[in-house]
């Protein structure tokens, strides 16, 4: 199926998300749509899968105007979204999952259902058993699902949305023939990424996005550099590598054994020193984030043992952790790490433990001001948190390690930043490497990890690589161990 | 994160209140004021529904209340508890609880009082001794309870709101059994309750009246220490930051399912207090119904005031006033006495239902303005309250 | 006591548990949508009190009956709007309307009190009714109570069996998921809780016009009964058959605690009768148990062998609630 997108407005109060673009993807190409953050693929995207309307602009499919005002309007006309977490029922079988949705009478036909499904699998070379509930396949078998449901419900043409994360490399290379032999079928597949690699092997087409318009297109054989151009249009230069001599080893981690839901760590040895940086790369969902929640306390172990500066930390509450100078600072700024309906200074006065009963207001507004100075917050002490932009929350977050702090345990320390956000908050952060301090960091750009890290591990469904030489590595190295070569 | 699982999603509904502008001031005003304006239309209608004049049935119930000083003296007497409970639930909404057992913390209070007045009342110590140590004895049982049904929460992953229910309905029967077993009246066990204490065993009252101003002086001072301890002190704002979002307060390094419990023993505790004072100054012995739904009252006024310590004393005055008042009603008018709680209930609902209307709009209007949230993390989380910890 | 007693008794019970039953079956399909209803305990007294002033003026069992069902839709109604289009806390708005509705029952049933309504008749099933044991328990119940034998097997197919049900169990457990599968999540949630509402409803008039009959006030023995509704739903674990069992139980234990007080003296019925509540937190204690995270670091300090059979045997009593219960559903 051909579509066609016409001059696509989307703006949320001051913002243009998408700023009239104008796109042709003929029947049976695999388009990949790059750009940064923030660029406005996922709104596009929304728009194009019925999700969100759109300001103005036409959606054109096979030369009829289509109107989605919900994803189900858009599958009756062959559109169909697969999101990066897959929107299903993990509670339910995989037969029900595919029923919810499905047209059809009272009775849901089951049977039929299975069958039906069964062959689509077949036709793809994909297998799923049917009985199984939902929420114990693995996230790549529940994107095969989706997909397969997708198709049976007569999608013709397929958005995926990053799709590649958290699946393994054998997953990854069976999306990736799928997606080939339905185009060949005649489909039409967007696959949205910012995983240049991935669109150079797959993509028959790609477009670039830049904020919120479609600034490049191109077609194989890619020129990479070109395509980074487009995206960035700047020649960013982070500047030195900022190295800091690694001192004595702080944190020993032997024989650490941790499990949570579906993954497991098993057997990791860790040695992180004072002053050094090491990042954690890999898919998320592979491990890394369950280290970091294990070295503050907050996973308990089930094997092995962790020592800070030589005490036994082992088995002991976060508190215990915090005690002796690490600091947690987790992914999501508004669910985990700040309170909506406080204000800075309340923040500040809550993590800095205060001595005496009565608040003293001054102080605790003094301490803000200094904080918000040191750290370049856009906002004064009175402000919610929920009123400053991401970056400042960002900034809000890291703010409140406490000074004395040792160990640093960031998840995710710069996501969704703009790149000069980036830099000053590494600068402040390699302060700390320089008063001794030791940081442990979890990214999904690979760029940051190379630059920042001394040393780097790779994790990959819960295995984990040897140590590697950040200054050494090269990004071709990162990729394929994260995607599971050599780990 | 669903309401049954440990991690409650959604406990108080409170929206974090945003920073008002001169104009959100009068909207807010406008919408307090039809909220008001709605519930005494409701109600007017009911009762015209019953066939009763709605204009009567409101001036009998203000005459009720203040028509003279014994029935003023009665509204004080009422309004006693009604502090009390008010106060006490505001420290557990501010955790971000539903202290639902509330009732079951008055009565054990009272049992506790009484307990201790029976065991000390034959001893030759002074009564004012007796008293007071009656009186820590009903703080020491409502606190209990409390401590109870938080320790159901946190260790039990049980949500306070069914093991409050529950345990309200225990402390009813605890109360039965008491009043129809152990403690029964010499001769035969009787709804009445048990032996009233002697005189001396009362707070003493003002001139013939039932009032006490030691319990009313117990009432306000309540009022005023919960709103110095939330709003002033490091406690109230930990207290605050775990009813707003537990899994940040405790990263952030506050013992939240501690501050949890201590919500819980504070509330038990004032709870536990006003048992005491109905027991010492009001009825002076165990009766069934002794917390008398001053308890869900509590919980309504804390609705209505918005979880804020301001305005507690008037608005419990108000209810009291009510309360006592609409008593006169069957004489009066043959109207049932229920029909403060239907105003009561009209107020909370109307004023929730305001809320509501104003959050849309505001929505409305920003919606219209900022930017949506990064595709990523969400931007505004719903309220959420104390979790046992839940690792995602 | 002798059998044929304790079978009437039995049967007794199935009858006198069938108000509980409905509302339990209704408050299952609004909390399957994602919706708690706190109000019920005001509802259940609502309903009765105007069904009876209504059956009473006007002579017919039936327009009770409907008026039952209509004040809780209606109570019901006000409970999805509060929360659903006004997104303020369901419990917020529940509790509000509980007490709301109880002192509004007791007000305007006031000159009711006392009075003489028209009474559900028993209405033995030909030919069935005279099976030895059986007809006793099934056969020789009123209708109402053949309606909410019926209920617990509609109510079951129709969740699990049925198309709709399908998507009724999706909007609760995932509303962003079913409604990227074309869900009307909040009509849905509106619906469900509707129809709860007016099951709820349907339980006034059971005991009304039924099984305690008339109106009393605040001695109609009815406060209270609302709460436990509540309980039997998370105890039957959202299952229309669990559930019925649960409130079969409840009935169970009060009639015990009747035929039982004889013997146990100097206990007041009321205590006896109130004995269920506490089993209720015991269940809730039970099914919560693995969720807490003190019993994850007790679970890691445990070896790997029996770390696993005690993760199993907890997550086989673990009972799930719709995941989204309690929590408002915003369309992005």
């Amino acid at each position: 199926m051909e579509v066609q997108l016409r001059e696509i407005r989307k703006h949320f109060g001051p913002v243009k998300a998408n700023d009239g673009i104008t796109l042709s993807v003929p029947a049976g190409s695999i388009q990949g749509i790059l750009g940064e953050n923030g660029a406005g693929k996922s709104t596009l995207m929304k728009i194009l899968s019925g999700f969100q309307p759109a300001d103005s602009g036409d959606i054109v499919l096979d030369g009829t105007l289509a109107r989605m005002r919900s994803p189900a309007d858009a599958i009756r006309h062959g559109v169909g979204m697969l999101h990066q977490d897959p929107l299903d029922f993990p509670p339910m079988s995989v037969v029900d999952n595919l029923l919810i949705g499905a047209p059809g009478g009272v009775i849901p036909r089951r049977r039929e259902a299975a069958a039906a499904i069964a062959e689509e699998a077949r036709s793809l070379g994909l297998s799923i058993d049917l009985r199984a509930e939902v929420g114990s396949l693995t996230v790549g078998e529940r994107q095969q699902l989706e997909l397969l449901r997708l198709l049976w419900l007569g999608a013709r043409v397929l958005i995926l949305d990053e799709p590649t994360t958290g699946i393994s490399a054998e997953q990854r290379a069976v999306l990736f023939s799928t997606l080939r032999r339905l185009a060949g079928q005649g489909k039409t597949v967007i696959f949205v990424s910012h995983k240049l690699e991935e669109v150079q092997d797959l993509c028959t087409r790609v477009a670039v996005l830049r904020q919120g318009r479609l600034v490049g297109a191109a077609l194989p054989p890619f020129d990479v550099d070109g395509l980074v151009n487009m995206m960035f249009a700047r020649q960013v230069s982070p500047g030195e590598r900022m190295v800091c001599t690694p001192g004595e080893p702080m944190l020993r981690l032997s024989s650490l054994g941790v499990e949570r839901s579906r993954i497991r760590l098993s057997g990791l040895d860790l040695d992180v020193r004072e002053s050094e940086t090491i990042g954690l790369a890999g898919m998320e969902g592979s491990g890394q984030s369950l280290l970091l929640r294990a070295c503050a306390g907050l996973v308990p172990t089930v094997q092995g043992r962790i020592r800070l500066n030589n005490a036994d930390l082992t088995g002991k509450p976060y508190r215990q952790f915090k005690k002796r100078g690490v600091a947690y600072v987790p992914a999501s700024r508004l669910e985990e790490g700040l309170i909506p309906g406080l204000t800075l200074t309340e923040h500040f006065l809550l993590a800095d433990r205060q001595g005496g009963v009565f608040i003293d207001r001054e102080k605790g507004r003094r301490l803000a001001q200094s904080r918000i100075e040191e750290f370049n917050i856009r906002g004064t002490p009175a402000n919610r948190v929920e009123s400053l932009s991401g970056g400042n929350q960002q900034r809000a977050l890291l703010a409140l390690v406490k000074e004395k702090a040792k160990l640093l345990l960031l998840e995710h320390p710069t996501r969704g930043l703009d790149i000069e956000s980036v830099i000053y908050l590494w600068g402040k952060l390699k302060e700390r490497c320089l008063g001794g301090g030791a940081i442990l960091f979890t990214s999904s750009d690979l760029d940051e990890l190379l630059r920042y890290s001394d040393r780097i591990l790779v994790f990959f469904s819960g295995r984990v690589s040897a140590l590697l030489d950040a200054a050494t590595t090269t990004v071709d190295e990162l990729g394929q161990l994260i995607g599971g070569r050599g780990v | 994160m669903s309401l049954l699982a440990p991690g409650l999603g959604e406990t108080s509904g409170k929206a974090p209140k945003p920073r008002s502008s001169n104009r959100q001031r009068w909207i807010n005003l406008g919408l307090q004021i039809g909220a008001l304006f709605g519930a005494f239309l409701l109600t007017s209608i009911i009762l015209l529904i019953a066939g009763a004049p709605p204009f009567e049935a409101y001036k009998e119930i203000f005459l009720g209340a203040v028509g003279s000083t014994r029935s003023f003296s009665n509204v004080l007497v009422a309004w006693v508890p009604l502090l009390l409970a008010a106060a006490g639930v505001l420290v557990t909404f501010a955790a971000g609880l539903w202290n639902i057992g509330v009732e079951g913390q008055i009565v054990l209070g009272a049992i506790l009082t009484t307990w201790a007045l029976r065991l000390l009342q034959a001893t030759s110590l002074p009564p004012a001794l007796i008293i007071i140590v009656a009186m820590v004895a009903g703080i020491c049982g409502g606190a209990l309870w409390a401590a109870l049904a938080g320790a159901l929460k946190t260790f039990g992953g049980v949500n306070e709101i069914f093991g409050g229910l529950g345990l309200n309905f225990v402390a009813t029967a605890l109360t039965l059994w008491l009043i129809f077993g152990p403690w029964k009246r010499p001769g035969i066990g009787s709804m009445s309750g048990t032996e009233p204490f002697p005189d001396r065993l009362a707070l003493p009252t003002i001139a013939g009246l039932r009032l006490s101003a030691w319990s009313l002086g117990l009432g306000l001072l309540a009022v005023l220490v919960v709103y110095i301890l939330l709003d002033r002190t490091y406690f109230g704002l930990r207290l605050k930051a775990v009813g707003l979002n537990s899994r940040a307060s405790f990263l952030l390094g506050v013992p939240t399912w501690q501050y949890g419990m201590l919500a819980f023993l504070w509330c038990g505790g004032l709870a536990g207090l006003a048992g005491a004072v109905q027991v010492t100054s009001v009825y002076h012995r165990l009766i069934p119904s002794i917390s008398s739904g001053y308890g869900f009252l509590g919980l309504m006024i804390g609705m209505l005031i918005r979880y804020r310590a301001t305005w507690v004393a008037p608005v419990a005055l108000f209810f009291a006033a009510l309360n006592i008042g609409s008593i006169q009603l069957p004489i009066v008018l043959k109207l049932d006495s229920s029909l403060s709680g239907v105003l009561q209930g009209a107020l909370v609902l109307f004023v929730v239902l305001m809320e509501g209307a104003r959050q849309r709009y505001l929505r409305r209007v920003r919606a219209a303005v900022l930017p949506p949230a990064p595709s990523t993390p969400a931007a505004l989380p719903s309220p959420p309250g104390p979790d046992a910890l839940k690792e995602a | 006591m002798d059998a044929s007693t304790v079978i009437v008794g039995l049967g007794g019970v199935l009858s006198a548990s069938a108000p509980v039953l409905v509302a339990s079956v209704g408050e299952t399909f609004a909390e399957r949508a994602g919706v708690i209803n706190l109000s019920i305990n005001g509802t259940i007294l609502l309903s009765a009190m105007g069904s009876f002033a209504v059956a009473v003026s006007t002579h017919s069992l039936l327009l009770g009956f409907l008026t039952g069902c209509v004040i809780g839709a209606a109570v019901a109604l006000v409970v999805a709007f509060g929360s659903i289009t006004l997104r303020q806390s369901q419990v917020a708005v529940g509790f509000v309307l509980a007490l709301f509705c109880r002192d509004l029952s007791y007000f305007l049933g006031n000159p009711y009190m006392g009075d003489q309504g028209p009474r559900l008749s028993s209405l033995p099933i030909p030919g069935l009714s005279h099976i030895p044991v059986l007809g006793t328990l099934f056969f020789k119940q009123d209708i109402m109570t053949y309606f909410s034998f019926v209920l617990i097997a509609g109510a079951w197919w129709y969740i699990f069996r049925t198309r709709q049900g399908l998507v009724l169990r999706a909007v609760g457990e995932r509303p962003a998921a079913a409604f990227a599968r074309g869900a009307r999540v909040n009509m849905l949630r509106y619906v469900y809780t509707t129809l709860g509402g007016a099951l709820v409803g349907l339980a006034g008039p059971m005991f009304s016009l039924s099984i305690k009959a008339g109106w009393k006030g605040t001695i109609s023995g009815l406060d209270g009964i609302g709460w436990i509704v509540l309980a039997i739903v998370i105890f039957g674990a959202w299952n229309p058959v669990r559930v019925a069992f649960g409130a079969y139980l409840f009935g169970l234990l009060q009639w015990l605690g009747v035929v039982l007080q004889p013997s146990l003296p100097g206990i007041p019925s009321q205590v006896l009768q109130v004995a269920p509540f506490p089993l209720m937190i015991l269940t809730l204690l039970l099914v919560n148990v693995g969720n807490a995270e003190w019993v994850d670091r007790v679970l890691a300090s445990l070896p790997e062998r029996s770390r696993k059979w005690v993760a199993r045997v907890l997550r086989s009593l673990r009972v799930l609630p719709p995941r989204s219960l309690g929590v408002p559903f915003e369309r992005d």
